[in-house]
């Protein structure tokens, strides 16, 4: 991890010392923003922690917890929103047994997250199955492919 | 004979991909080269992937184009190839069955295309391809023969306004800039399209990226700049990915870099993955950001074109408007202005969506009725219901009730309805949908997306939000609409940035057309377009019900009972509302009111 870090860093310094930048890489190397990251930059960069989890907090990109082996990305935009996405959310939510306010199931295999719009308002309601798109979905459809791939996870 | 000079595009926008374009395009690679179609006829037939050719509903879009002369298909799959090959290619008769209907000629008619003239008909990836179409010839022309005033001045003429929702003159922004003092000047490209439901930004990104960079290149020559950023959502992989490609083979033809041209003036572009936050579409918080901190905004003046990035001067222009740069400067101020209303200039892009039959990317010129678009182009409304209104400007706008539909699309027109043009999103309501749930999930979106800086928006959003959530639970008091209407005004005065300013306008644009659906729910405790779940009863009709048992199955609250075959009951006191046995039931017994 430290190897990875100090990577990071480096061309961190190269980017005008963008904190942003630095939590991109680190999201995009562990998945999420791992406690130890956030307090190796600080050590090294004699940033305090504070200003990192203020960045992190703030936009909706980071995350502060490790993300389930399987990503499913939920689009609440308009669009989506007036053809019915809230039920196609709830039936996933259901099917997924999630814990109230978490989007990964107890034992990591699946994160629900729901975004603003992903831009392919024709096809809506529309959900990401592992950055595979599915347009038009229903809750039945969706929970359907969700059953399936559980069953495989698990046999 | 088989066709000779075909190409083949097969639509690769955003809907293009959703809906299986890539195994299309893979598809017609093969079975031509397959065929043999491919080796004979490798310069003239070949399949391209194109940008979002308009049309979503109907993706995969196929256009078969024998030198002018188009055909397309909708709805193709990969296995449907093979058989358009061989009957139209080979065969040369078209598989009509699977040709496009009328109402494509419809969806096309009533718009004008500038920004998207090129788009669905160039390889984006390509650059060869947008060269060919004349692209990069008015930055050479720019460069080598104009001077930056000229260039401010044209641009002044033409009329253009921000495209990105406030409508602000770009020629009198670029103006600013250039007479800002200072060494250092930046140009910021806007691609962070926040508002949920729309999506012209990055149609038109994945379906012509150079055109962005081109009127990147003339803007930061126009106002003194040498140093441009393009501002991208990180949730448009694909945008992301074509803009870097175009950046590069930019680059590679030294439209950019060091000494463009030979002209002496030097350009460089470099991207920054936004983070997700919707108040980076205001100007000083997009700044902090690509400084590296918190997306807050900052009190105006001064203005970033005075102070902006790293206190410098600082013009930030939306992805829309810099697209239009070079088609005006290629053809012209006055053929530009000609286009459009008195005061609104030019074309707009719109993403329609919602219920509506034809959704996609549409381009209009200013000034066009409103019905024109939803019935002509959009072809009505999806399923035979009733148009309730629609939805212009997301979270920061209002609604057009269905009896306001002959209104004009511009910005004076729509804001004097208490609506905007905004960045282009256009969503279609039809009588299923409840006017107060909308307000609320606007509002719970500008509520989570405020950035917490200011009270009136940090806290009224959230007082608003509360009052909605309370009248869509049927737990509404007397006076709460107008406590709504006293707040919004409050929250608009008071309100730092764009955001809070505009957040409440779709609560009062929602009242003002629809006041009577707001009363139902407070005073009557009924939701008129039956949305409101905590508002309805639910009950099976005896008449209807088989007792199949579906719905006892699909109720959580055990509220059903019944024996098989024999009408099944709702305990009404048991019963959540959750609507799973209305989903439930194949028969249509279960009744909502």
């Amino acid at each position: 991890m430290e190897k990875l870090l100090e990577n990071i860093i480096k061309k961190y310094l190269e980017k005008e010392g963008n904190v942003i930048f630095l939590l991109q890489e680190t999201q995009d190397a562990f998945g999420y923003i791992p406690r130890e990251a956030v307090d190796f930059f600080s050590m090294e960069l004699n940033i305090a922690p504070s200003r990192f989890y203020g960045v992190a907090t703030f936009y909706s990109q980071f995350r502060l917890k490790p993300i389930g082996k399987n990503r499913i990305v939920a689009c609440c935009g308009t669009a989506c929103h007036v053809r019915g996405a809230e039920k196609v959310i709830n039936g996933l939510r259901k099917e997924l047994d999630l814990p109230a306010g978490e989007d990964t199931t107890r034992d990591g295999q699946f994160t629900l997250e729901e975004v603003a719009c992903l831009g392919t308002c024709s096809f809506a309601p529309i959900v990401l199955v592992n950055g595979a798109v599915r347009g038009k979905t229903t809750a039945d459809s969706i929970v359907k492919e969700v059953k399936s791939m559980r069953k495989k996870s698990h046999g | 004979m088989a066709d000779k000079g075909t190409v083949i595009r097969v639509c690769m926008g955003p809907a293009g991909i959703a809906a299986g374009g890539k195994g299309v395009l893979e598809a017609f690679s093969k079975v031509l080269l397959e065929k043999g179609v491919g080796a004979e006829l490798r310069q003239n037939c070949s399949a391209h992937q194109v940008g979002c050719i308009g049309l979503c509903a109907r993706d995969v879009l196929v256009e078969m184009d024998n030198r002018g002369a188009k055909t397309t298909y909708q709805y193709i799959k990969p296995d449907m190839v093979e058989r358009i090959v061989n009957e139209h290619l080979i065969g040369g008769s078209p598989v009509n069955e699977w040709l496009v209907d009328s109402d494509f000629d419809s969806f096309y008619q009533k718009q004008f295309k500038i920004v998207l003239s090129d788009v669905g008909k160039i390889d984006p990836e390509d650059v060869d391809s947008y060269i060919s179409a004349g692209g990069y010839e008015p930055t050479r022309e720019v460069l080598m023969t104009w001077i930056p005033d000229d260039v401010i001045e044209e641009i002044k003429e033409s009329g253009i306004r921000g495209r990105g929702g406030a409508g602000f003159p770009t020629g009198l922004k670029w103006e600013l800039a250039r007479r800002s003092k200072g060494d250092i000047k930046y140009l910021i490209c806007n691609a962070d399209e926040g508002d949920p439901g729309a999506f012209m930004d990055r149609a038109v990104i994945e379906g012509n990226p150079h055109s962005v960079i081109e009127g990147m290149i003339i803007g930061a020559f126009a106002i003194g700049s040498n140093k441009g950023y393009v501002y991208i959502r990180a949730e448009y992989p694909l945008a992301v990915e074509r803009l870097k490609l175009a950046l590069k083979q930019a680059y590679e033809r030294r439209f950019l870099g060091h000494n463009i041209f030979n002209t002496g003036f030097s350009l460089d572009i470099e991207i920054k993955l936004g983070a997700g936050a919707f108040v980076c579409g205001e100007e000083t918080a997009l700044i902090a950001s690509i400084e590296g901190q918190r997306g807050m905004p900052r009190p105006k003046p001064p203005f970033p074109v005075s102070k902006g990035l790293w206190q410098r001067p600082t013009v930030i222009n939306n992805v829309e408007t810099l697209a239009n740069i070079p088609y005006i400067m290629r053809k012209g101020s006055a053929w530009y202005a000609k286009f459009g209303t008195e005061k609104s200039k030019g074309t707009k892009v719109f993403a329609l969506t919602g219920k509506i039959r034809n959704p996609g990317l549409i381009e209009v010129p200013m000034g066009i009725p409103m019905r024109d678009i939803i019935y002509e182009i959009g072809g009505g409304i999806d399923g035979g219901k009733a148009l309730k209104a629609v939805q212009t400007g997301g979270p920061s706008g209002g609604c057009i009730p269905a009896s306001m539909l002959d209104i004009n699309v511009d910005y004076e027109s729509l804001a004097k309805a208490g609506s905007i043009v905004g960045s282009g999103g256009m969503i279609v309501l039809d009588e299923d949908n409840c006017m107060v749930n909308m307000a609320k999930y606007f509002v719970h979106f500008t509520q989570a997306e405020s950035c917490g800086k200011c009270v009136p928006c940090r806290v009224g959003t959230k007082r608003l939000l509360e009052i909605l959530t309370r009248i869509t639970n049927g737990e509404g008091r007397e006076g709460d609409i107008e406590r709504l209407e006293r707040l919004s005004k409050g929250i608009k005065t008071a309100s730092l940035c764009g955001l809070g300013q505009t957040a409440p306008n779709p609560v009062l644009s929602n009242i003002r057309y629809f006041r009577e659906e707001f009363d139902a729910h407070v005073k009557d405790k009924k939701c008129p377009a039956k949305v409101c779940k905590a508002l309805l009863t639910y009950s099976i009709l005896a008449e209807y019900c088989k007792g199949c048992g579906s719905c006892m199955k699909a109720c959580p609250a055990g509220a059903i009972t019944g024996e098989k075959k024999k009408p099944h009951r709702i305990n009404p006191d048991r019963c959540i509302r959750c609507g799973a046995c209305f989903d439930a039931c194949k028969f249509k017994s279960v009744a909502k009111e």
